[in-house]
């Protein structure tokens, strides 16, 4: 990660002579339209530094994760393409198209192999011979396999590409498959969501730019900064879940209050993401401080997971802040799906009494 | 060989073949093949779309009320336009009435959703494909400051501002990484501006850019999050709370603060760069009259933005409903979502097998079995394709038809209807752009006039987040906090069978969901989308589709470079996630391919 070699440094390893990298830049010059004084000052360039090339490959997706990446506001997403980083290829944002996108992945694959960031988002369907997303006339799948082997890291955005997300769930009839199933030997940052948070996207890539390494990941290979913590832990509203509040239908007295949505479905209590501190869209809001329960969409299989408006009782999951994903996954936590019920009964019981409480001070 | 369509147009794919594969600045995958001749005027142009993810397949046998969901999945640009017809689907279905806050607050949602994905679509979908990223380097700053000022009263438009800009970009081609604008096609003699208004649009690209994720935060105050903001069947799940105990967790005034600054800069935005920028650079494109396709000939909206809740009636729909055949501007003819002979979508062409493979179905009906079958005049193999056989079954799209008819869709249909049915807010702003550039009617049925309509709607979709801002204040202040109506939440009070049919125009066009539910349970879902319209392969007679329409007839200066197609295809807002979700009934598992 932490290697800053220059362009003219990879020419040099590959055997290419000084004079073939001068006409190289008078080409690129030309090229690009500019006069023959630039060459000088593109190779100097070059023989500086270098932004870090990111591919961004499209698999069956809906583009939401790429939304969600042009909305960061800090860093800006000007300031990423212009500055911090090459987004070499991205078909949403690029300006070549056909043989010409495609000549990019190539140069890419040619000129900076085992440096580039692989940034995937979607996931590759495995029936119908992969022809279920054809690019340029093959399967999205012999893409995206291409373009790992000369990555030096993966980014998984959002569920899609981390765990199937929509296209997989029941009975995925193009069996779309999440990327670390068909690539092997890369390592993998999972940034589950759909889409991911913005600021959780770009954070990661300028984690990496900024510290020359991958974020450190939990069990799932997920970055712990954002990740560590479940919703519940870190909802505003906790509060209101500890001392028995509840919204009990859509718009009623408590939820006009901002009451707990635990009894209209939230899944904050077994989903890890960072909605409730970072928040949304520049810390606009999150889905509960907005009314609607957390549906859960960076956890695996969440879309099987439903209905949402069916409270999580049923769920096996532990209820301490402390437990996070690694101890979870290591059985160390006894199943306690009961504990929510019975946290339930008991916040009816502080509820009731809190209520009689007010009536009398009133 | 030359063939004549019963749609009126002629094919001719003899001459040389050009294949654009990946089609990029859009949502999803789409491959474009055309025949030029030797006068490199593109003479056949075929329409693939290259992708199928299979949603409805997927709702089978779920939670109705969890639709809206799974539906805005579909598509994560026009982000929420699904899960709003998805609610009305099924509140049409289940005979709910919601509040009168709520359909306000989704009609701000939906003028948001326009608001935003007009805005970048023109800019970062579409602007390349007219304004020269390189040229920009050799403008004069100081000229460009004149230009700027000359047709805009938009601050930023300084000579220093137009330099540091320029100094920044000159750093980045410097660079050698060129990023985004890698082999694009610069210097390519179809670009037509000049140095000053290319360097003009490129520092409106990068403010766009910073700017298009203010106007989504409407989104997020009532939903929560965008991409994908949450819905609620039976009004909205965000309550209303200006002045009570706990206001802080509700649509309180501090949120409505926020929506209202917001509202004020996209107006602001849209009046002082998007339209100014839009106008400029038509200007210097009259002469490039290509692209008309079907929007001289057959136009269809199903209309959107209900004033009053709950009626879902022409008369109360903001945005123009009805549909227009051969050209014949004099007559709009009504259109019934729910009449089975109306709206049918064919596969004759696509990769689906139908009982009866030439008939249409109405989406009630709606069959979707995925075959995969290439024709016998394909180059190259089964996966690896190097041309495709229209002949043949030849993409993932279906080619839905209205009474028979391939119809164009989106903002251009949404303008002309309005036009021709003598609905002051968009006949005389049509007629505005049409005498500012001295243009005739006819100019309007062309890329341009496309890409102009859309530019307008965003414009009046802004206007409208206000109008309906008003109208939210005022019910509060009537003392109406009302956001959902849960008389009829719980699946015990619904009826053992039911149907329903909910639609609403999204940016892209015309979209309509259809549902069956059984027992509490969804029975059947099937969706008609916009570039399902647009983008669909021929017909069983041989009729083609917008983009294919679209396409003929039109020069391309240089065949290595496909600008023009790109420019042509993009004015349509391609959406590709949205076009090809369609399930399989049963979800059977075909061919595998093996997981290493």
């Amino acid at each position: 990660m932490a290697s800053n070699e220059s362009f003219y440094d990879v020419f040099r390893q590959q055997g290419i002579s000084r004079r073939s990298f001068n006409k190289f830049c008078s080409i690129t010059a030309a090229s690009l339209g500019l006069g023959p004084a630039f060459a000088p000052r593109i190779a100097h360039a070059m023989e500086t530094k270098r932004r870090t090339p990111v591919i961004w490959l499209n698999g069956l997706e809906c583009t939401c994760c790429s939304e969600s990446f042009i909305r960061s506001s800090h860093p800006l997403v000007s300031d990423m393409v212009l500055s911090m980083l090459s987004l070499d290829y991205s078909e949403v944002l690029m300006a070549a198209a056909g043989h010409q996108a495609e000549a990019a992945l190539q140069e890419t694959l040619r000129d900076n192999y085992g440096e580039y960031i692989l940034a995937v988002e979607g996931n590759p369907p495995l029936n119908e011979d992969g022809m279920f997303c054809i690019v340029g006339g093959r399967p999205f799948l012999e893409q995206l396999q291409e373009m790992a082997a000369g990555a030096k890291a993966v980014i998984a955005w959002g569920s899609c590409a981390s765990n199937g997300c929509v296209q997989a769930a029941k009975p995925n009839p193009t069996q779309a498959t999440p990327i670390h199933k068909v690539i092997r030997d890369k390592p993998i940052i999972k940034i589950p969501g759909c889409p991911p948070i913005a600021e959780v996207m770009t954070g990661v890539v300028t984690y990496m730019l900024t510290f020359g390494e991958i974020p450190p990941l939990d069990r799932l290979g997920r970055p712990k900064m954002f990740y560590g913590q479940r919703i519940h832990d870190k909802c505003y509203r906790r509060p209101h879940f500890d001392a028995g509040q509840f919204a009990e239908a859509w718009d009623d007295e408590n939820s006009r209050k901002g009451y707990c949505l635990y009894k209209m479905g939230c899944r904050g209590p077994t989903t890890y993401n960072a909605c409730s501190t970072v928040r949304w869209n520049d810390g606009v809001s999150f889905p509960i401080q907005s009314g609607h329960g957390c549906i859960g969409c960076s956890e695996e299989n969440f879309w099987d997971n439903g209905p949402f408006y069916e409270r999580l009782a049923k769920i096996n999951t532990p209820f301490f802040v402390e437990s996070d994903a690694d101890r979870i996954g290591l059985g160390a936590v006894a199943v306690v799906g009961t504990a929510i019920a019975a946290h339930t009964a008991a916040s009816a019981l502080q509820r009731a009494r809190s209520n009689s409480n007010a009536a009398k001070s009133e | 060989m030359i063939t004549e369509t019963p749609n009126g147009f002629s094919l001719d794919d003899s001459g040389q073949r050009i294949v654009v594969d990946p089609v990029t600045r859009i949502e999803g995958h789409l491959r474009i093949e055309v025949n030029i001749d030797e006068n490199n005027v593109i003479r056949n142009a075929v329409s693939t779309g290259t992708m199928w993810r299979g949603l409805e397949v997927i709702l089978k046998g779920r939670d109705p009320r969890d639709a809206w969901a799974f539906t805005q999945r579909i598509c994560g640009v026009c982000t929420g336009t699904h899960a709003l017809t998805s609610v009305r689907t099924v509140e049409d279905a289940l005979n709910i009435q919601i509040p009168e806050n709520a359909n306000t607050i989704r009609n701000i949602m939906q003028m948001a959703l326009y608001t935003h994905d007009h805005l970048v679509h023109f800019y970062h979908l579409h602007a390349l494909d007219w304004v020269d990223v390189v040229s920009s380097l050799s403008a004069d700053p100081k000229a460009t400051s004149e230009l700027a000022q000359s047709i805009s009263d938009w601050p930023k438009s300084s000579p220093g501002y137009f330099r540091d800009l320029q100094t920044r970009l000159k750093k980045f081609v410097e660079s050698g990484q060129l990023g985004l604008f890698r082999n694009g096609y610069w210097g390519n003699p179809a670009y037509k501006l000049p140095p000053e208004a290319n360097l003009m649009a490129v520092a409106h690209y990068l403010e766009a850019l910073d700017f298009q994720k203010e106007i989504v935060k409407i989104h997020t105050v009532f939903g929560g999050k965008n991409p994908h903001p949450n819905w609620l069947v039976g009004g909205v799940p965000c309550p209303i709370n200006v002045a009570d105990t706990g206001a802080v967790g509700a649509i309180n005034i501090e949120r409505l603060n926020l929506v209202k600054r917001i509202i004020d800069e996209s107006r602001q935005f849209v009046e002082q760069v998007y339209l100014p920028d839009l106008m400029a650079i038509a200007s210097f494109y009259k002469d490039w009259t290509y692209g008309g396709g079907l929007s001289s000939t057959n136009v269809l909206s199903y209309g959107d933005i209900p004033d009053n809740a709950n009626d879902y009636s022409a008369g109360n729909l903001l945005l123009p409903r009805g549909a227009i055949i051969n050209g014949n501007l004099n007559e709009v003819h009504d259109v019934d979502l729910r009449n089975p002979e109306e709206i049918q979508e064919f596969v004759s062409h696509s990769w689906y097998n139908y009982p009866n493979q030439d008939a249409g179905l109405h989406p009630w009906d709606g069959v979707t079995d995925p075959h995969f079958e290439l024709g016998p005049n394909t180059r190259g193999t089964r996966t690896n394709i190097e041309s495709i056989d229209e002949s043949a079954r030849y993409s993932w799209i279906k080619s839905p038809r209205w009474n028979g008819n391939a119809m164009e869709v989106g903002p251009l249909a949404r303008y002309i209807i309005g036009y021709a049915s003598n609905n002051p807010e968009f006949k005389e702003p049509v007629e505005k752009v049409l005498t500012d550039l001295n243009l005739p009617v006819s100019a309007l049925f062309s890329t341009l006039g496309r890409t102009a309509a859309r530019g307008l709607e965003c414009a009046w979709a802004a206007e409208k987040m206000q109008y309906f801002y008003n109208k939210l204040i005022t019910n509060i202040r009537n003392g109406d906090l009302a956001t959902a109506n849960v008389s009829l939440w719980e699946p015990h009070t619904w009826p053992h069978e039911a149907k329903g049919v909910g639609f609403t125009e999204a940016p892209r066009g015309a979209l309509g969901h259809w549902i069956h539910i059984k027992d509490k349970r969804i029975e059947n879902y099937q969706a008609v989308v916009p570039t399902t319209w647009n983008a669909g392969p021929r017909d069983a007679q041989g009729n083609i589709g917008a983009y294919e329409a679209a396409l003929l007839n039109t020069p391309v200066a240089n065949a290595e470079q496909p600008l023009e197609i790109l420019r042509t295809i993009h004015s349509f807002d391609p959406c590709l996630a949205c076009s090809t979700h369609i399930m399989s009934p049963d979800g059977e598992v075909l061919a595998n391919v093996k997981v290493r």
